[in-house]
């Protein structure tokens, strides 16, 4: 069943998200928690699509230039009001290049969409079931922006002329 | 002032577009009390004591008088008449309707106003000083980084749901801080260096509220084309790593004091390394455009010897008038100008609230004497910054006939006090009531102005929005086993000598309050060496006697 928000559709989410405390890693496409992908680097390593996630504690850093080998890296929000992703987010697109899939996971909500956007999240797997048709229309709710992002690096300060 | 183009334009009515939706949302049972609150707040919206609370942005306190009428039509129409000017230059509504909220919001947009972020765990309205750009002592006019910084933080994607809250001030007078920059999140002193050109001192982590802290310098010289680069480094070092498990431990200032000033802006120098000539780098062109809108009004040429001296005349001939010029007006960098202050101040009415009527004066007074602009105080009071001295006499009976000119500004009665207990729910004691006995024992405006310059400031809680810690005089409200007390501190400072007031012993009751405050005062008449200030008479005698004679044993 259609369960993601990916590239602005709704699709069938081909991913298995490890938990925290996972020691099995089954075959397939998996999101492995960063002490798993830490532990068991080289393994991981040899397989076609691998992802790790991060939970909000867990900083762009500690994945570092890293970050290029994966194929999807996962943000978990345990929390709506734990705006620490926001940051991480930039951090992997802007700082480490990452230029796969950046996927948002747990309790963010349909109204932060745009602004997860805006940091280079580009998949929303949400922990809740929500009406994905309707939460897509939030991904729009700015179409015009003050600041940089990930989505547009040139402030408006500097295109507005 | 600054105006909106059709970027500004189609940004803020897609907010209300949004905001909008998620009112219908909510009101349709979609979206759960705890999901709507991080919204509503984003958008000013409290939930209060008897009905919900609209905070409307006024950006660094400017206001002109299509705004002013707005907001007088916002208080007649979906409010009971009246608003409230904040401690950080905003307008409070104390009584709107839910559902009616996005019309609000549509109404403000129409006249360039928003409640963007005015609460929540955001970045906060931006506050600076009321007399920027007409102060003799200002080196720079703080106005357009303040604009600047407004759009930079407005709908910030990365900063929008921040440990806590988070707020900045800016002055162009640091000399002379009337914008309380060492209280707050991030304090921005604006310096013109002969060397290396227009820039900024910043400060971190000072704030009033629970833990009272003096922000610390990180660093002395930013050049002005790197503001935001900088401040996006200390917000992304914020976001991180400040304190989410406990709200009371949340603000930036406790992150910086458990790091330490050093290390905090050690991290925040190498975080900026990195962002630094980015895109985000100020453009010449970007600064100039922000300037263009703060330009000196067309003031006239006027002999200013001449103007003072009729003035003179006019005063020595009417009292009433002579303490109006001195109390409520100000000097001016413009020859023949002046700037006033309207005291929303007289007794019997809140500190700091103004009805729709008034309102609509203040508009069609800006209009006739101050080029159409007001400015918003975080003392709770309106300022007009241009003013002709030759139309002073005019002024001032127009203000009086509206309640505006209570000659007591900067004296005792001009007091800042929050809402308190009345309409806050997170008060623990009313602070409208205590204020009001104060005025109404201090009604001797001989005995006022012979005490001179007093700061008391009023807060129903320890959350300080009546910024008590930096009142020379500061009341606390307390709740003691559900009972009203109020703490008292003396010695606070908000301005370039910022300091925290010290508590004087165990609280009082209510009705206890104005003979404490008379014991206070009496034990500084009779110590002061000539004009010396209340505040410097007991930084120069300490707390001692100030404690010995409140709670010395009658008999």
């Amino acid at each position: 069943m259609p369960n993601l928000i990916k590239n602005g559709a709704i699709v069938t989410d081909d991913w298995t998200l490890l938990d925290a405390d996972a020691t099995d890693i089954p075959a397939g496409k998996v999101i492995a928690p960063l002490a798993l992908w830490q532990a068991r680097r080289e393994m991981l390593e040899q397989r076609d699509h691998l992802g790790v996630w991060l939970d909000t504690d867990e900083t762009a850093d500690q994945l570092g230039a890293d970050a290029q080998t994966l194929s999807l890296i996962a943000v978990n929000f345990p929390g709506f009001m734990d705006g620490r992703g926001f940051t991480t987010g930039r951090l992997l697109r802007e700082r480490y290049g990452f230029s796969g899939e950046l996927r948002a996971v747990g309790h963010f909500m349909r109204d932060q969409l745009c602004y997860l956007k805006r940091c280079g999240f580009t998949a929303f797997h949400f922990a809740e079931p929500v009406d994905l048709d309707a939460a897509l229309q939030s991904l729009d709710d700015f179409t015009e922006y003050y600041q940089a992002g990930t989505d547009q690096p040139l402030p408006l300060f500097r295109r507005r002329a | 002032m600054y105006v909106y183009d059709e970027f500004d334009r189609r940004i803020l009515t897609q907010r209300v577009q949004q905001f909008r939706g998620q009112t219908q949302r909510y009101l349709a049972g979609e979206l759960k009390d705890n999901e709507f609150l991080p919204l509503r707040l984003q958008n000013g919206l409290y939930i209060q004591r008897l009905a919900p609370m609209l905070r409307v942005n006024v950006p660094y306190g400017m206001l002109n008088s299509t705004q002013l009428r707005k907001l007088a039509h916002i208080a007649r129409f979906y409010d009971k008449g009246y608003c409230h000017v904040s401690t950080r230059q905003n307008i409070q509504f104390n009584w709107p309707e839910l559902a009616e909220v996005p019309d609000i919001l549509a109404e403000l947009a129409e006249v360039e106003m928003h409640a963007t972020q005015s609460s929540g765990n955001c970045i906060r309205n931006i506050t600076s000083d009321q007399f920027a750009g007409v102060a003799e002592d200002e080196v720079i006019d703080p106005r357009p980084y303040c604009e600047i910084i407004r759009q930079w933080s407005s709908f910030h994607p990365e900063f929008a749901f921040l440990p806590r809250k988070f707020k900045i001030a800016v002055t162009g007078a640091a000399a002379s801080d009337r914008a309380a920059t060492q209280v707050h999140d991030i304090g921005l002193q604006v310096l013109d260096d002969p060397q290396r050109g227009v820039g900024f001192k910043v400060l971190v982590g000072g704030g009033l509220g629970r833990t009272p802290v003096i922000g610390s310098v990180i660093r002395d010289f930013l050049p002005e084309a790197h503001l935001l680069s900088y401040l996006e480094a200390i917000l992304r070092i914020y976001n991180q790593f400040g304190r989410r498990d406990n709200k009371y431990k949340a603000r930036i200032k406790i992150l910086v004091r458990a790091m330490g000033p050093e290390a905090f802006a050690e991290k925040v120098e190498t975080e900026w390394q990195q962002l630094k000539d980015g895109y985000s780098t100020l453009t010449q062109a970007e600064i100039d455009r922000a300037k263009h809108f703060f330009t000196r009004p067309a003031y006239e040429d006027i002999d200013a010897a001449a103007a003072a001296a009729q003035l003179q005349a006019q005063a020595s001939e009417q009292r009433a008038f002579a303490r109006w010029l001195e109390r409520n007006t100000r000097g001016h960098r413009q020859p023949g100008y002046a700037s006033v202050v309207l005291s929303l101040k007289p007794t019997g009415v809140a500190p700091g609230d103004v009805t729709d009527r008034q309102l609509e004066i203040i508009a069609d007074l800006a209009d006739r004497y101050s080029f159409g602009e007001a400015r918003t105080t975080h003392e709770q009071n309106i300022v007009l910054a241009d003013v002709k001295q030759a139309d002073l006499p005019a002024l001032w009976q127009a203000a009086k006939a509206a309640g505006f000119a209570t000659p007591n500004i900067g004296t005792l009665t001009d007091m800042i006090c929050c809402p308190g207990g009345d309409f806050c729910s997170l008060a623990n004691a009313k602070s409208i009531p205590v204020a009001e006995a104060i005025q109404r024992q201090y009604d001797d405006m001989d005995y006022l102005y012979d005490l001179g310059d007093i700061d008391l400031n009023i807060s129903g809680c320890m959350n300080a929005c009546g910024h008590h810690h930096v009142g020379h005089i500061g009341i606390l409200g307390v709740d003691k086993k559900g009972e009203e007390f109020y703490q008292v501190q003396l010695g606070g400072r908000s301005g370039t000598d910022a300091a925290l007031g010290r508590v004087l012993g165990p609280s009082f009751g209510r009705l206890e309050v104005p003979a404490v405050i008379q014991k206070l005062l009496d034990v500084y008449v009779e110590n002061r060496n000539g004009d010396e200030q209340f505040v410097d008479t007991y930084q120069r005698l300490g707390l001692e006697p100030f404690k010995e004679r409140v709670y010395a044993k009658s008999h």
